[in-house]
């Protein structure tokens, strides 16, 4: 699992990242590892999503680039902070691990986590799924490609069928 | 009935501030071409555009509520060649306040945070806050662990509070207790986000 771990922030660093925010999820593991040894990267743990998304934008008014981790739970969080992103056009990008997906064993997950695309699509995000390990580099590369080439709004969805499903 | 359930029954404990806004908050800020300011809405979107103006050195969250804090450290990070400022309301803190957990841990050199109380939500008919109700964000700012703390309740207390805003080698926060009987200063200009975001990052960002 470890490993497209590793590529996904291999491709924040080509893209110089230098702000990581988070609220702690297993699906985000070496992420959040990486960038709090890295000296390079500012690794932010928050008390609620919606925090890194003004941080975000926050760092994009001072030239500097961002993602913004979550778990799937953490979209119901920010929902309307999407408004800086939609109204002020701001470029963001969203990692979003997934739960109450493929195989949810936990049914607290489930409503949320069958609302995060329409959700993020509603607020006018770009939404990709990452099914598979061999697709991780190249889809991420697009997603930076598109926020911070394109100044678009991506929503960047680490599935179950990637991380696992956990049954509980 | 149900009296002990009723918010506002220690409106007491929270005297209700005296300073006048549009004297308190130039005062305490000094010369805005010091700062990187990111604004809350409403009040502090005014009191920052009145501020501010014709300059292009803010921002104000004009129509989102609970991210001024937080964006003020995306910027602070961003910037560590700037002195940054956050001027937000007590209103606007309280539906982030987790927010001061956050900056209180990454403890940056250069953000700053005022916020403007007045002890009501301004802009929807000024209803009465938690901070007229016993709440108190400077004692909350100081158990996030934000090292810099200061009330400013009387004018005579204001230019301390604003050294501590310039020298603190840390995150620091004042609390402005301002009166809700004098409204922030009045604008006409657009707060539209997307053109003050442009409007910023072309005139504070370094030339590529």
């Amino acid at each position: 699992m470890a490993d497209w771990q590793e590529d996904l922030y291999q491709v924040l660093k080509e893209f110089e990242v230098s702000q990581v925010s988070y609220v702690p999820d297993a699906g985000h593991r070496v992420l959040i590892d990486r960038s709090l040894a890295d000296p390079e990267m500012h690794s932010v743990p928050l008390t609620t999503e919606e925090e890194g998304i003004a941080m975000l934008g926050g760092a994009h008014l001072g030239g500097a680039r961002g993602v913004a981790a979550m778990q799937s739970s953490g979209i119901g969080n920010c929902v309307n902070m999407f408004s800086l992103v939609k109204n002020g056009l701001f470029p963001m990008l969203v990692l979003v691990s997934m739960r109450g997906d493929f195989g949810e064993g936990n049914p607290w997950q489930m409503p949320m986590g069958q609302a995060v695309e329409p959700v993020m699509q509603a607020m006018g995000f770009v939404t990709m799924r990452i099914d598979r390990p061999d697709e991780v580099e190249s889809a991420m590369r697009a997603a930076c490609t598109m926020v911070f080439k394109s100044g678009q709004a991506v929503g960047v969805l680490l599935t179950q069928k990637l991380i696992g499903a956990k049954a509980f | 009935m149900n009296e002990a359930f009723r918010a506002g029954i220690a409106a007491e404990m929270s005297p209700v501030g005296t300073l006048d806004r549009r004297e308190a908050v130039p005062a305490l800020v000094g010369d805005p071409q010091d700062w990187l300011i990111v604004a809350g809405l409403a009040g502090t979107a005014r009191d920052t555009a009145a501020l501010c103006e014709p300059e292009a050195n803010y921002f104000a969250c004009a129509g989102v509520m609970g991210g001024a804090v937080a964006m003020g450290l995306g910027l602070a990070l961003a910037r560590p060649d700037r002195s940054v400022l956050v001027l937000t309301g007590d209103g606007e803190l309280l539906m982030n306040v987790g927010s001061l957990a956050t900056v209180a841990i990454l403890n940056p050199p250069n953000l700053s945070i005022v916020c403007v109380d007045n002890g009501h939500y301004g802009e929807t008919g000024y209803q009465k806050s938690h901070t007229s109700l016993g709440v108190d964000l400077a004692v909350m700012a100081s158990g996030a662990g934000i090292p810099a703390v200061r009330s400013v309740s009387g004018p005579d207390e204001i230019e301390v509070a604003g050294r501590l805003l310039r020298e603190a080698n840390g995150v620091s926060f004042v609390l402005l207790k301002v009166t809700p009987d004098a409204g922030p200063p009045a604008i006409r200009r657009s707060l539209d986000a997307a053109l003050a975001k442009d409007r910023f990052r072309a005139a504070t960002l370094p030339p590529a």
